[in-house]
């Protein structure tokens, strides 16, 4: 069911962990729904970011469309990592079966969640960053597949 | 070079392997004896003779009569069959039906259409262990209820119903009792009398049988009608050429079943619970579903805390291991398993369970193999678990 880039993001989750002192960390998804995302993100003063991990409870997609959000993040600007959207995970991994593509907007709001996360710390505003929702499951659950 | 791991089955709940001695009755009813049942010639005949001797050896094994079998597609066909059909004849009577909450699709989107066409069905709940509570259905029995349906093993944790106990109360209200014996029958001992059952659908694959075959008892006097019109087929009531090679594979298999039922039981009960026992020693945050004692002698079903079933699927694939899970992932939907909700788990601990359904083959070794890898596997989805990781510094403070 699953694509061969899926299987190798899930078997290799590329940058599992956690940072501590991180610049933003943000936790999306919940448990009821069966995925729930946390990414870490260091950021330095030039607002790049040098580092990230995540953490994933979830199914083969959940993990693997964490693994390739934060690959495609990394060493990327904050404006750059904005446009990670959803849809450029999934490419990235070939594809996702129809019934995991909310891992994909998970992922995705799990780098906002992150980028709102450092924007509070810092007294800043991410130009184009809306306040995401925590909660990408719920009405995920609505949609008839 | 390393050895090649084998492959170890850990999931007969869903299907089984064919016996070899089940194949070699089948084969000859291909190639040589294939004449239709249906013909007045001698080599149909044949044909004819083995159909009535697989259909004996299955009545037998249940304490009906030959003439109460009827040979179906499967399990699903002989659930739908069982309660559409009574739904429409005792429909004079009145439209309610009784049923549980943890009874296979098949029973339940059946009655979720039967309510579509105006009947009103009762789902009971099950204690935490996934037995059915009598008293709620003793208070569910109305004047006007006609069928009473509820499975006589589970198929996800192997609870094992109260039967007997919900045969009788059917018996003295008068009302029709049927019940799906997919994963019972062929495992554990079942007489249709003692237990009061009217009807009982059962599936071939389950037991070392063929696919595509299954048979719906319906007690004499039961008076259902046809659900597939047409020939006439097992007494006028499943038009359809017989499937003669899987009738005779399932009267095999349901012989080979009988033939050594207790000792394969006393086999795999100790297996079994070898199994919850190292897992819960050695495995932290984890439980069993289903009742400890009246189960399935082949069924193990776990809840691993902070992890999600498919991801644990696919790394015990990757380690060889055949499994299932009442994850959403693995049911199509968002949802868990109906079965681990109505035990009263909440989603995120039923997201994590694990069904290791025993079989013939399945040896301590191929055991103890699937321990380590699940020990290690869990370990490993912990790690990465945002869950885990609140749950420890949770503890901390």
């Amino acid at each position: 069911m699953y694509s061969e880039k899926v299987m190798d993001h899930f078997k290799n989750p590329r940058n599992v962990g956690e940072i501590e002192n991180a610049s933003g960390v943000g936790t999306v998804g919940n448990a009821k729904c069966g995925d729930i995302m946390r990414i870490f993100l260091d950021i330095d003063d030039n607002g790049i970011i040098q580092d990230v991990k995540f953490k994933t409870f979830g199914c083969g997609a959940a993990v693997a469309t964490s693994s390739m959000a934060t690959e495609l993040v990394k060493g990327k600007s904050i404006q750059e990592a904005l446009q990670v959207t959803n849809k450029a995970v999934m490419e990235a991994l070939d594809g996702l079966p129809p019934v995991k593509v909310h891992c994909s907007l998970l992922a995705e709001e799990a780098i906002h969640a992150a980028l709102w996360d450092y924007a509070e710390k810092n007294g800043i505003q991410i130009e184009g960053l809306e306040k995401p929702k925590s909660d990408i499951g719920e009405e995920e659950e609505e949609e008839d597949y | 070079m390393e050895k090649e791991q084998k492959m170890i089955y850990l999931d007969n709940a869903a299907t089984t392997k064919t016996a070899p001695e089940v194949v070699e009755a089948m084969l000859p009813y291909f190639t040589e004896f294939y004449g239709n049942a249906s013909t007045v010639y001698e080599f149909g005949a044949k044909s004819k003779g083995a159909i009535s001797q697989a259909r004996e050896q299955i009545a037998g094994a249940i304490g009906a009569k030959g003439n109460e079998i009827y040979f179906t597609a499967g399990g699903s066909e002989s659930d739908n069959w069982a309660i559409k059909a009574a739904a429409e004849a005792y429909r004079g009577k009145g439209n309610h039906i009784i049923t549980s909450k943890i009874e296979h699709h098949a029973v339940l989107h059946t009655c979720q259409w039967l309510e579509q066409q105006g009947f009103e069905v009762t789902y009971l709940d099950v204690d935490e262990f996934g037995v059915v509570k009598l008293d709620e259905l003793k208070k569910a029995i109305r004047p006007t209820t006609i069928l009473i349906t509820v499975m006589f093993a589970n198929n996800e944790i192997g609870t094992i119903e109260p039967i007997a106990e919900i045969g009788r109360l059917a018996r003295e209200h008068g009302v029709l009792f049927h019940t799906d014996a997919v994963q019972a029958f062929g495992q554990v001992p079942i007489d249709v009398d003692a237990c009061n059952i009217d009807m009982m659908s059962a599936s071939g694959h389950k037991l070392n049988g063929p696919k595509g075959i299954g048979f719906l008892y319906i007690r004499k006097g039961v008076k259902i009608r046809s659900f597939l019109h047409g020939g006439a087929q097992e007494r006028r009531r499943r038009a359809g050429t017989e499937n003669v090679p899987g009738i005779v594979g399932f009267g095999k298999a349901t012989e080979l079943a009988l033939a050594d039922m207790e000792g394969r039981a006393a086999r795999e009960r100790e297996l079994r619970d070898y199994m919850i026992g190292r897992v819960l020693k050695e495995i932290p945050y984890t439980r069993v579903n289903g009742h400890r004692t009246e189960r399935l002698p082949n069924n193990v079903n776990l809840c691993f805390q902070f992890v999600e079933g498919e991801s644990l699927l696919i790394m015990l694939d990757m380690k060889k291991i055949c499994a299932s899970s009442g994850s959403a992932c693995t049911s199509g939907s968002l949802d868990p398993s109906h079965v681990l909700l109505a035990i009263g788990l909440p989603h995120e601990i039923a997201h994590g369970s694990l069904r290791l359904t025993l079989g013939a083959d399945t040896t301590k070794e191929d055991i103890d193999y699937t321990i380590d890898a699940i020990k290690e596997t869990v370990a490993q989805l912990r790690k990465m678990s945002p869950l885990y990781e609140d749950y420890l510094k949770a503890g901390k403070q």
